[in-house]
């Protein structure tokens, strides 16, 4: 009997019971829907948080400083005088300080973070103005209470205002609006674009504290960032005689990290979308060992008629085969509209489809169809043929 | 034709053994119309299963259209019965889900034959006996002399050598027996080969040669008719 033939028959065979096909495949169309959109939210988390870091811009070195205070703590012109030293790999460098604050216009305010810093910063970041300046050297020596704000704040507080000029306050103090950035993220609260950019002078005084302990560093090239850490650890070692006083760490390894944290989610949340996939291939066993028996005497027939065990146990196998394959497409279409219109159309994180997920969990429901299909298929064309005609 | 020799089976009964067949010798030419007779429990349904190569013997030796059969493993045996056997059996065993064509057509798929040649052959047997007109009818569709005059179509498309016909008679009513029983006589004058299982005298009657078993033996041979 041909390959076609036997696909014919097994069509015949699903359409001519539809409902208990139907409830075969369910297992199979679950497990599949669920690997779809687990792997789907897994990378789709990733993308978000990898894009956030990219967008930090390129060749970022950061620092942080453990200890607390002291004397002994490297300052920003110690590191200013470093970083001109090194102008042949360091591009630029700025301190930066956060904090959360309210920001309050008129009667309106907004939770949101300052970030305390300086001219560099925006080259460092890639912060461009969409509208106004940014903070400039004269603002930090000068402390001027001037702030640069993200679009989510102008979107909340200033709605249908020019926000340039205006005065908000900051924990009490007056500062006066010098700019808007360039929208990067979606403007939303919580995204890089809700955030208070003030000199660096500013923000010590606001938080009371005088020493700095983060730094932001660019690197001329890519090829020059290890070098840079190299120096600017042998360089922290010398002040603090201790390594884990600082850290210094880049984007790539950030990012490796993350890679290692959102590989392992993937692993867990396909691993438990398998396990239904078993549990539905363990269904369509079940149904096909009911079916091997409902058909008992059909096997008889097509045996006295010529049917050898190859041409019985194909039959079986390739309905089994057919089966889960239906329900493989049915999940991977649920799951993908679940990715489409629940998790990207609410915004939880961006679409992402992934065609080798979609085909590999397309080739394991096949593969589920031949693996429990096999032992019904094989009792099916052991199966005496006078026995099987005896059957009623 | 089909030549015996010495056929024995055995089944082993919760330890025992219950010989069923005892030994039987029996040739059966070309173009012969034999029946085989017998109580239920002589024998006669094993001899069946042997002849229609469905059971394989326990002894003995059994030549098919000039094959040594016995020994033979499953598929082997499944393409002798494609080729070689068409069966009629008491309860016309069609397929309920398929037409009377596709019914007609399903040896031929096991012969791998391409869906236009199946068509024409299964539509010719069809209206070999008189049932041109009911193709794509399902079983539940026709009556039972016209199922087993399906039955008897897919027996005959393949144009195998011998046809067993079990109990062919046995769920019809007297009417439609006696067509059934007419289109076998046309075969036969057609020159096949035709072997009647049955325990009815005046079925056995309709055959050239009557063949009585009993107790697993051959116990009377005679021609009739």
């Amino acid at each position: 009997m041909g390959i076609i033939q036997a696909y014919k028959l097994a069509i015949a065979s699903i359409l001519s019971a539809k409902v208990r096909s139907f409830l075969t495949m369910l297992g199979v169309i679950v497990g599949v829907g669920s690997v779809i959109v687990a792997v789907g939210f897994a990378q789709g988390s990733t993308k978000s948080i990898s894009d956030q870091i990219k967008g930090l811009g390129s060749n970022l070195i950061q620092i942080t400083i453990n200890t607390r205070g002291g004397n002994r703590g490297v300052t920003l012109d110690q590191l200013l005088d470093f970083s001109d030293q090194h102008a042949d790999s360091i591009a630029a460098l700025a301190p930066t300080m956060s904090a959360s604050v309210t920001a309050k216009y008129g009667t309106k305010t907004h939770d949101t973070t300052i970030n305390g810093t300086s001219q560099e910063y925006s080259l460092i970041r890639n912060l461009k103005v969409q509208e106004g300046r940014f903070i400039q050297s004269i603002d930090v020596d000068l402390r001027q209470k001037v702030a640069v704000v993200g679009t989510a704040i102008v979107n909340d507080i200033f709605i249908d205002q020019d926000p340039i000029g205006e005065k908000i306050i900051l924990n009490g103090q007056v500062f006066t609006v010098i700019g808007v950035l360039e929208q990067k993220a979606n403007g939303q609260d919580s995204s890089d674009d809700d955030q208070i950019v003030i000199p660096i002078s500013v923000a010590q005084r606001l938080s009371n504290q005088s020493v700095i302990r983060n730094f932001s560093i660019q690197a001329v090239d890519a090829a020059q960032v290890d070098a840079v850490m190299t120096q600017l650890n042998t360089f922290l070692y010398g002040i603090y005689q201790s390594s884990s006083a600082f850290r210094v760490f880049n984007q790539a390894q950030i990012l490796s990290t993350l890679d290692t944290v959102t590989g392992t989610l993937t692993v867990i949340l396909s691993g438990i979308a398998m396990i239904s996939l078993v549990v539905g291939g363990i269904g369509i066993m079940n149904i096909m060992l009911v079916s091997v028996t409902e058909r008992t005497k059909e096997i008889g027939i097509r045996k006295a008629i010529g049917a050898k065990k190859r041409d019985i146990l194909m039959q079986f196998l390739i309905e089994a085969m057919v089966v889960t394959g239906i329900g493989g497409l049915l999940g991977i279409g649920i799951g993908l509209g679940v990715i489409k219109f629940v998790i990207g159309g609410l915004g939880i994180v961006p679409e992402v489809y992934s065609i080798t997920w979609i085909l590999l969990s397309f080739g394991i429901s096949i593969a589920v169809g031949i693996i429990f299909g096999l032992f019904p298929a094989y009792r099916a064309a052991n199966l005496s043929p006078v026995e099987a005609l005896r059957f009623e | 034709m089909i030549r015996i020799e010495q056929l024995t089976k055995s089944y082993q009964m919760g330890g025992e053994s219950l010989q069923v067949l005892k030994g039987i010798d029996l040739v059966i030419h070309k173009n012969e119309f034999a029946a085989i007779v017998g109580p239920s429990g002589s024998g006669k349904s094993t001899l069946m299963n042997m002849l229609g190569c469905l059971d394989v013997p326990s002894g003995g030796k059994y030549e098919l259209d000039g094959q040594e059969v016995s020994g033979m493993d499953d598929d082997e045996l499944a393409e002798i019965r494609n080729f070689k056997i068409g069966f009629i059996f008491q309860g016309f065993n069609l397929l309920h889900k398929l037409t009377a064509l596709e019914n007609v057509e399903l040896p031929l798929i096991y012969q791998g034959l391409s869906t236009e040649e199946r068509r024409e052959r299964a539509i010719q047997s069809l209206e070999m006996v008189g049932l041109g007109d009911r193709t794509d009818h399902k079983p539940f569709e026709l009556s039972g002399g016209q199922q087993q005059r399906v039955a008897i179509a897919r027996a005959l498309v393949t144009k195998p050598p011998i046809i067993l016909a079990d109990e062919p008679t046995g769920n019809l009513d007297s009417k439609s027996g006696a067509e059934i029983i007419r289109i076998l006589h046309d075969l036969h004058a057609k020159g096949n080969t035709i072997i009647l299982i049955t325990h009815d005298p005046n079925v056995a009657q309709q055959a050239k040669r009557m063949i009585r078993i009993s107790d697993g033996l051959i116990v009377e041979d005679v021609e009739v008719g």
